[in-house]
């Protein structure tokens, strides 16, 4: 049975030398030295890495030995972040209504607070 | 440091989900907004086109709530029964959708921490398995997986 393409994904994503490279190839492509350089890591090291990417569809263009620039595939990526954005879409919707809502309570009791003093007074 | 306004989500092990929030108001506000139903109903799912039809809360330890929201071609529901009730700083719950199709309830906790009258609420949802979490997450409907949301986030806008 083939894994399931997403559990690939956010397997490769969970560790932060691959998302490092990730976000070197976001910048365009590079080879497996030029890649390896910001590392303190072997070439076979990193060529690891890049295997669990590329089995995640998140990277392309490995096949052949260590010349070929490794290109990032955006298609994977945006099914693994496209359920975060509905997520985070539907929260900051809540949390702003929450604000909205915490202004009008704050404005409230400023209004009450003033009446008591005022009452307090008399 | 308070970020007023910046939603992190994260997750803390490979049960749960969580989500960091900071509001301009004080605990108390912010612990009433979230338990009392007239004013859960002004912000808690009510995007557009939805309202909240139902929304019970018996707030007591063992006491439940119950949750509709309609919009014009559906409705939604949900409830739970709370756990733990410490205002204004802690409240543990659990949660189940109606049509929830993964097993099991999950367990809501919020916890909010005032400072200089600002409050950081932070709500972790705990699934009872690994595999609920994450089957949950590819629904699209209810959450997130991966270290940090904003490390990906980075990468997103060069790959638009």
């Amino acid at each position: 049975m083939r894994p399931d393409p997403l559990d690939a994904t956010f397997a490769a994503l969970a560790d932060p030398t691959r998302r490092a490279i990730l976000a070197r190839l976001a910048s365009g492509e590079a080879s497996v030295t030029e890649l390896a350089k910001p590392f303190a890591m072997s070439q076979p090291a990193i060529s690891k890495h890049l295997k669990v990417l590329e089995r995640a569809g998140l990277i392309s263009g490995g096949r052949e030995a260590q010349r070929r620039p490794r290109r990032i595939e955006g298609e994977a990526l945006a099914v693994a972040t496209g359920w975060l954005e509905r997520y985070r879409e539907v929260w900051e919707g809540n949390f702003q209504r929450l604000d909205t809502l915490l202004e009008e309570l704050k404005a409230n009791e400023a209004k009450r607070g003033d009446k008591k003093r005022k009452g307090d007074k008399k | 440091m308070t970020n007023i306004g910046l939603l992190e989500i994260t997750t803390p092990s490979d049960r749960e989900i969580a989500m960091r929030r900071v509001f301009d108001a004080s605990a108390r506000l912010v612990f009433d907004a979230w338990t009392k139903p007239e004013l859960i109903k002004r912000w808690l799912g009510v995007r557009a086109g939805w309202t909240m039809e139902v929304c019970e809360v018996d707030l007591k330890v063992g006491g439940k709530y119950r949750f509709v929201w309609r919009s014009p071609d559906m409705t939604m529901g949900m409830g739970g029964a709370y756990r733990e009730i410490v205002p204004p700083v802690r409240l543990v719950s659990t949660e189940k959708f109606d049509e929830a199709w993964y097993d099991g309830e999950a367990l809501d906790t919020i916890e909010l921490v005032e400072r200089d009258g600002k409050t950081t609420v932070t709500t972790t949802v705990r699934y009872v398995s690994r595999e609920v979490r994450d089957a949950v997450i590819k629904s699209g409907a209810a959450s997130g997986v991966a270290e940090s949301y904003d490390k990906l986030a980075e990468l997103l806008p060069s790959l638009t």
